[in-house]
């Protein structure tokens, strides 16, 4: 997909969305607000399943929607995974998983399919009606109904919500390795931060039918202009590469723009990307590199900017290489430390703190 | 064997017009209870309402009107007139055309919660699937709504059994054509033929029963597929 240009108005009683915005043509675009600020909406004007919206819609210069045309749902060639499964009833799983390839223009190769079958878990259940699996049994089969049409975009909206933890789980790791893979848009609606933090590599923030922040997730996550920076868990994602295996502590050594952090995990494979959530009251700051201190990862960094919490705490936005690392301190602290913008400091993560 | 031949003729004629009726309910029923399932237009609760009718009106009531209708001077006997068609009104195809009216409501309320009871889930998934809307109605409505259609053809055919007035009204009362078995029977017992009586009340007794146990069978092995 080369370009895609959203440019929708809902109106409904009490309720306004209005969005104009340019979809990333590649990587999850994840939507995240608080509910009812329009993230569904979005999301089902996308794919034509509301028919009273107004303004345009053009991908790749095709016009899915206009003053005057309507390309119907079944046309657009998207996938769409809903917060419910939604398996049809009166199809065993095999034949769920059929509906949409014998439609499909351009499927999966059945090779492919065998593999993603393999890779969920589905190939024991191929049999079985849908009221015969669990909750997450029947949203995976959900997930490879969609996957296996090869849509040209794929929406999900909060396809995790209904589930349960260890399902939450197995299915998040899942879409880590798919997403990656897929060379098409992928548009992932949630109200889970964690999920975001996860898997996407943009991010739309929404707010009663506007957007109030776009861009890229490491931008958004520790911009001191939005709300994310300032909720109660903020934190920052940073990109690492797999450098060693310290078999003796069972640490991984990760690698950030030539820094090295040292990692709590079983082994991975060598060269492999890790995504890092580090939450930004597990960061502290020190002038100098401390000698004597339980803390493995010291990094050098510099003050990007610094914007006050509340009376008693500041956030902090770290610079180092490519990567920003949000930190919160009281302000005490950063009073008495006199920190400014350009300083260079040492940012002290706590090693257990980092999740992979 | 008690039923004489008249008897056999009547129950075969209210077989048929009741197999022909139910036949021609569903093609026209499921349009229209698929239509009023969806439809948001202001003014449905008149066809709904019109619809309901035959389940409260006199079946004199109704059978007067058709009659009227379908006569040589009724807008439908002079329009099947125009084009050629034989009368209607004391007809096999005028009772027809009368049980399609009286048992229409049986037919389209059970369609018409079956499709509504699907919401719209089922089929947006499959249009995001690729299915266009008829690909949608017949690949999954109708077959989601399998024990609707089971419902509704049996409740259409079972209360087309049963007619009565309807069929006096303006099928009048002739053996081999529009003599049906609840007339026969009331010929019988006016006539004091009581074991005749008994013998065709008893047939469409255990019709009626056994095509019950269907629809209450059907519904019950539903209901345990999806808990």
């Amino acid at each position: 997909m080369n370009s895609m240009k959203i440019n929708v108005l809902v109106q409904r009683d009490d309720f306004t969305l209005e969005i104009n915005t340019e979809i990333a043509p590649s990587g999850v675009t994840a939507v995240f607000g608080p509910s009812g600020s329009g993230k569904t909406t979005l999301l089902r004007s996308i794919a034509g399943l509301i028919n009273n919206t107004q303004g345009s819609i053009r991908v790749n210069n095709v016009v899915w929607q206009n003053e005057t045309e309507f390309l119907s749902t079944h046309r657009r060639g998207v996938g769409f995974v809903f917060q419910q499964p939604s398996l049809f009833e009166h199809l065993n799983v095999k034949k769920n998983i059929d509906f949409g390839l014998h439609r499909a223009k351009a499927p999966m190769s059945p090779k492919q399919i065998q593999l993603m079958l393999d890779l969920m878990g589905i190939q024991p259940l191929l049999n079985r009606m849908p009221w015969q699996l669990s909750g997450g049994e029947q949203q995976r089969v959900a997930i490879a109904r969609t996957l296996v049409t090869n849509p040209n975009l794929l929406l999900l909206d909060e396809p995790l919500a209904a589930l349960g933890d260890d399902q939450r789980a197995s299915i998040l790791t899942f879409f880590n390795q798919t997403f990656e893979q897929l060379s098409i848009p992928v548009i992932y609606v949630s109200h889970v931060k964690d999920e975001i933090a996860r898997l996407a590599n943009h991010l739309i923030l929404l707010e009663s039918g506007k957007i109030i922040g776009q861009g890229e997730i490491k931008e958004m996550f520790t911009s001191l202009d939005l709300p994310l920076a300032h909720a109660l868990d903020a934190e920052s994602v940073i990109e690492t590469e797999v450098t060693d295996y310290d078999e003796n502590f069972g640490l991984v050594r990760l690698n950030l723009a030539g820094i090295s952090l040292h990692v709590a995990s079983p082994p991975l494979t060598l060269g492999s990307h890790v995504r890092l959530q580090i939450f930004a009251r597990d960061i502290s700051i020190a002038l100098e590199k401390p000698n004597n201190s339980s803390i493995l990862n010291v990094i050098p960094v510099i003050i990007d900017s610094l914007k006050q919490q509340s009376k008693s705490q500041v956030n902090l936005r770290l610079l180092v290489g490519n990567s920003v690392i949000l930190s919160r301190i009281t302000r005490k602290s950063a009073l008495q430390l006199n920190l400014k913008p350009g300083d260079s400091v040492y940012a002290q993560i706590k090693t257990a703190a980092i999740c992979v | 064997m008690i039923l004489d031949q008249q008897d056999l003729t009547a129950l075969w004629v209210t077989l048929k017009l009741a197999s022909i009726s139910t036949l021609l309910l569903l093609v026209l029923g499921t349009p229209l209870a698929w239509w009023l399932a969806r439809s948001r237009w202001r003014f449905k609760s008149v066809i709904e309402a019109l619809i309901a009718l035959p389940l409260i009106l006199p079946p004199s009531v109704l059978g007067f009107y058709l009659l009227l209708a379908l006569g040589p001077n009724g807008p439908i006997g002079r329009v099947v007139d125009f084009l050629g068609g034989p009368p209607l009104a004391f007809s096999f195809s005028g009772l027809v055309i009368g049980s399609v009216f009286y048992s229409l409501p049986f037919v389209v309320q059970p369609l018409q919660n079956g499709f509504s009871s699907l919401g719209r889930r089922p089929l947006e998934v499959a249009a995001t699937l690729g299915a266009s809307p008829l690909d949608q109605f017949f690949s999954v409505a109708i077959p989601m709504a399998k024990s609707s259609f089971i419902t509704a053809g049996v409740l259409g055919f079972a209360h087309t059994l049963g007619e009565f007035g309807v069929v006096l009204m303006i099928g009048g009362n002739i053996p081999g054509s529009t003599q049906v078995a609840s007339i026969a029977i009331y010929d019988h017992v006016e006539t004091l033929e009581y074991a005749q009586a008994h013998a065709l009340a008893g047939c469409l007794l255990l019709l009626s029963f056994v095509m019950l146990l269907v629809v209450y069978g059907a519904n019950r092995r539903y209901s345990v597929a999806t808990p």
